[in-house]
């Protein structure tokens, strides 16, 4: 071990065959309750990631996010590859294990380190791996955080501290000042002597190095991989030719296939139920009453689900049978309209005193917003293969969150978790979808009825919309103030259940007085994070509102926003940008509108203008404008594909997107009454990145919350009709 | 024992007749390329060729393609492993991200633009729109199905009509196994 800071240190040891391993832990200040008790100290969270070198000069990047379309498979090895300026063509990637590999320090030393460790670093090595593993356990794959936090704090600072060493180790090797030496495509040079030699070359004796302090990053003008366009992403070859695996494609020898059926309203309860039919079908194994659902398991998905439909099923009443989306909105009136009574709001954001300056103000304005809950609706439908064996378990799934899985079921069933591996599967979608095990959790329930049988548990598509962990449904009231000359000079805005990220609701704006407060209103539906979570509710109310205080004050709705932002430079930039591209101001046909939304999420501004066709009566989205600055976009075009792909998620949710809530079940149940945005629906989109050269934001999901905004606006532009609900119904 | 031809390969299926053809070649032949996303017909996920023509195999049994011959993803790429001019545009583009849905958005844009050399877009519209990429990516399919076009230079002449799909629609809505909430099934043509 290689100490270097009080804030990281280093780990090296040799690969068999005479390889190098390396890992870099480093502990930046985080003070979340979870963290701080896996710290050393009270302000330390350990973050870590490794590469391997093999003895062909091969590098291996070992990256602890999952991969579900948002590149972070390609991303990750490209921060690390820039600072260790490796030849990118002999790069490869693994995914950090979630299963025992990372449980315990021996089996995790087996995988980073097959063949002897030496035993001066025998112990770091232990410690390290338990403290990586108990990390990724709370930091699942969500918030755009791989670039931002992984990438950023452990990649570039792994690769530049493994180039460092190599060097110090030719230096001394060659006598040669480290100066002197420079690296290229996993290669030293010597110049002055010619000299040269693969890294591979140095890799035994790394270990005995010191590194110093702080490794030395590269400056952006001297990124050859970072911010390079020509860079593609590693898992696309296997996405089309079929051979790409999702958690639904593993095949384990001798599998079972299990479907399932949840009671239509959440919370439940299964009082009896009478398989007999069911068993008597070809095939079918058994008929499984999970107190909460049933399952069948057979030889087959599709006997499965033939059988599941014969299941006879009694259920105890939940008292929500009855309840309807209706009431439900109106009770989220009622809980907002009591918590003023009350006076027992919580106060989010505040600034001066709202209150009197709306009373105060020449004109007030006022708007009651909603939008409907909301399924993810992943490609894949949720799905898990699990096999017991004795006091083994074993799973084969697509995660968000593989560790915190393998604690979920090491604790809902019993097993030691060092006997819980989790096999992660490429996600065939996550948007916040697989960050919640409650698969995994009716599989290995089933798979406990065949011990020692591996059974596949795949939902279907009907069940998987009804039995999602849904966006939430909210109501957001507005009231606004503006002045004699048209300034806008007070904001207030209540809404209710509140979850993350805590700015969500909060503006950019320069209102001088401002008053952001909620209340709880708890329903028993299952809340889950949905892309971007509650950045995209409160980006169509805050956005849409702000739209409509410039239209009081007879304001052009760019110029209104843009004179707000006087204090906010790199916002404003973002905002003209958005303006610019899409010709802000020049005349559309009749029956056209323009809608500028701007918002900032995990770090990263988007500014987007909607281009839209009223004309023929229906809504039709002609063409998307998005400027956005992420800091510096490690991989642009993957960038601009996470923008893509953002809008055409919450246009689906603006355009169609509603879950309505009937007799306390979900009505819609596949894609004719969930619909999304198709081929013939979906508008060109131009993307324009701004490298403001700040720090690094993420992209999963920014691009998501300004589309219904922008489009709302711009069907106001059009039609002098303002929608306040989600989704746009002409 | 239902006997098909899949990817140039004579195979024996041991399944029930209605099993759909989409179960049968990935449970049965562990040929997991082809996806199941919907088993209505809704997503497009589940796309094979049926003598040259695009289908939806969730709602496909496997009894109406007897003695016939199936194509999935897996036998697109030309026999001495040289990847489609589709898979290779959609390389080119950096069409896939999750990745799930690209096996059936492959075969309907194999499926188009061998019948129509030079796509317009409403021709793309036509052809694509009953395929859903959940993460969004029309905009790269709609480029790579362009640039394929303009690569591709072997095309099979390929009759299609969606007479057989229309038809098994029809019948998983009306079986016990269908949605019990009346359907309106999408009136898209697999290939125009």
């Amino acid at each position: 071990m290689n100490k270097w800071s009080r804030r990281a240190f280093l780990t090296a040891g040799v690969l068999a065959g005479g390889g190098l391993i390396v890992g870099v832990a480093i502990r930046p200040g985080n003070r979340t309750p979870e963290l701080a008790k896996l710290m050393e100290k009270s302000d330390e969270v350990l973050v870590n990631a490794w590469v391997k070198l093999s003895p062909d000069n091969r590098v291996t990047v070992i990256v602890p996010h999952v991969e579900m379309g948002q590149g972070a498979h390609t991303a990750m090895p490209m921060m690390l590859a820039e600072d260790m300026d490796v030849d990118w063509d002999t790069l490869s990637i693994e995914e950090a294990p979630a299963h025992e590999a990372y449980v315990t320090s021996d089996i995790a030393r087996d995988f980073a380190l097959p063949g002897k460790v030496p035993g001066i670093i025998d112990d770091t090595i232990k410690g390290a791996f338990i403290k990586i593993s108990q990390f990724i356990d709370l930091q699942i794959t969500g918030g755009s955080y791989s670039v931002r936090a992984t990438g950023v704090r452990s990649m570039r600072v792994a690769g530049a501290a493994v180039r460092q060493l190599l060097i110090q180790t030719a230096a001394q090797t060659w006598n040669v000042p480290e100066s002197q030496i420079r690296t290229d495509k996993s290669f030293l040079f010597h110049d002055r002597t010619g000299r040269s030699a693969p890294y591979v070359d140095f890799a035994s004796q790394v270990v005995e190095q010191k590194a110093s302090n702080t490794p030395e990053l590269k400056p952006p003008s001297e990124f050859n991989i970072i911010g390079n366009n020509d860079i593609q992403r590693l898992d696309i070859p296997a996405k089309v030719d079929g051979s790409a695996q999702f958690g639904v494609d593993v095949i384990v020898p001798g599998m079972k296939y299990a479907t399932i059926k949840a009671p239509a309203v959440f919370g439940s309860k299964i009082k009896k139920i009478d398989g007999s039919a069911a068993l008597q079908k070809n095939g079918v194994h058994a008929v499984v009453n999970l107190g909460d659902a049933v399952a069948v398991i057979s030889d087959g998905y599709w006997q499965a689900k033939k059988a599941i439909a014969l299941v006879k099923i009694e259920l105890e009443e939940t008292g929500y049978e009855a309840l309807n989306t209706a009431e439900m909105l109106d009770k989220f009136r009622a809980d907002l309209d009591l918590a003023v009574l009350n006076g027992d709001e919580i106060e989010d954001y505040v600034s001066g005193d709202a209150r009197n300056a709306l009373s105060a103000a020449s004109l007030t304005i006022d708007a009651e917003y909603s939008v409907p809950y909301l399924a993810h609706a992943t490609m894949e439908p949720m799905n898990c293969t699990a096999l017991i064996d004795g006091d083994t378990l074993r799973v084969w799934t697509g995660t968000q969150n593989p560790l915190g899985t393998r604690n979920a079921l090491a604790k809902e069933f019993g097993f030691e978790p060092h006997k819980v591996s989790v096999h992660n599967q490429y996600l065939g979608g996550g948007f916040g979808r697989r960050a919640t095990p409650d698969y995994p959790i009716q599989a290995v329930k089933i798979a406990q009825e065949m011990p020692g049988v591996p059974v596949k548990l795949i939902w279907s598509r009907e069940e998987d919309t009804q039995h999602d962990h849904y966006r939430q449904a909210m109501v957001s009231r507005f009231k606004g103030g503006l002045d004699v000359n048209g300034a806008a000079i007070a904001w207030e805005n209540q809404f209710h259940e509140k979850h993350e990220p805590v700015e969500a609701p909060d503006i950019p704006y320069a209102i001088p007085n401002k008053l952001i407060h909620y209340t709880d209103s708890p329903t028993h539906i299952p809340f889950g994070p949905w892309r971007s979570v509650d950045h995209s509710i409160h980006a169509f109310f805050t956005e849409s509102f702000i739209d409509e205080m410039a239209v009081a004050a007879g304001d052009d709705p760019y110029e209104f926003r843009r004179r707000l932002l006087r204090d906010q430079p790199r916002i404003k930039k973002v905002l003209e940008t958005a303006a610019k591209m899409a010709d802000w101001g020049r005349d559309l046909p009749a029956g056209w509108g323009r809608g500028i939304a701007l918002h900032s999420s995990f770090g990263t501004v988007v500014a987007q203008v909607a281009v839209v066709d009223v004309s023929g009566g229906d809504l039709k989205v002609d063409k998307v404008y998005c400027a956005a600055d992420p800091g510096y976009a490690v991989s642009p075009d993957g960038f601009t594909a996470q923008m893509e792909s953002g809008i055409i998620f919450g246009l689906t949710a603006a355009l169609y997107g509603d879950i309505t809530i009937e007799n306390g079940a979900v009505k819609q149940s596949n894609f004719h009454d969930y619909p999304m945005v198709r081929m013939n629906t979906a508008p060109e989109i131009e993307v324009r990145i701004i490298n403001s050269g700040e720090k690094l934001g993420g992209g999963g999901e920014p691009g998501t919350p300004p589309i219904a905004p922008a489009v709302a606006n711009a069907v106001y532009a059009a039609t002098n009709k303002r929608f306040r609900q989600l989704p746009i119904q002409l | 024992m239902i006997e098909i031809t899949v990817n140039n390969e004579t195979v024996n299926l041991d399944v029930e007749p209605d099993t759909p053809l989409l179960w049968a070649v990935r449970e049965q032949l562990n040929l997991t390329g082809t996806k199941f996303g919907c088993g209505l017909a809704q997503c497009g996920a589940c796309t094979m060729h049926l003598d040259g023509k695009p289908i939806r195999t969730c709602v496909t049994p496997v009894s109406v393609v007897a003695g016939r011959s199936v194509t999935t993803i897996e036998g697109v790429a030309h026999p001495d492993g040289e990847l489609h001019a589709v898979q290779k545009a959609w390389i080119e583009q950096q069409v896939p991200q999750c990745g799930y849905c690209q096996s059936g958005q492959i075969m309907s844009a194999v499926a188009l633009l061998a019948n129509n050399p030079a796509p317009t877009d409403d021709d793309i519209d036509v052809a694509m729109s009953g395929n859903i990429c959940r993460c969004g990516m029309y905009g790269r399919i709609r480029k790579a199905i362009k640039q394929a076009a303009s690569m591709s230079s072997q095309r099979s002449s390929i009759q299609t009509d969606d007479a057989v799909q229309k038809e098994q629609v029809d019948r998983i809505l009306n079986s016990e196994t269908g949605p019990d909430i009346p359907v309106e099934v999408r009136n898209e043509p697999v290939s125009s």
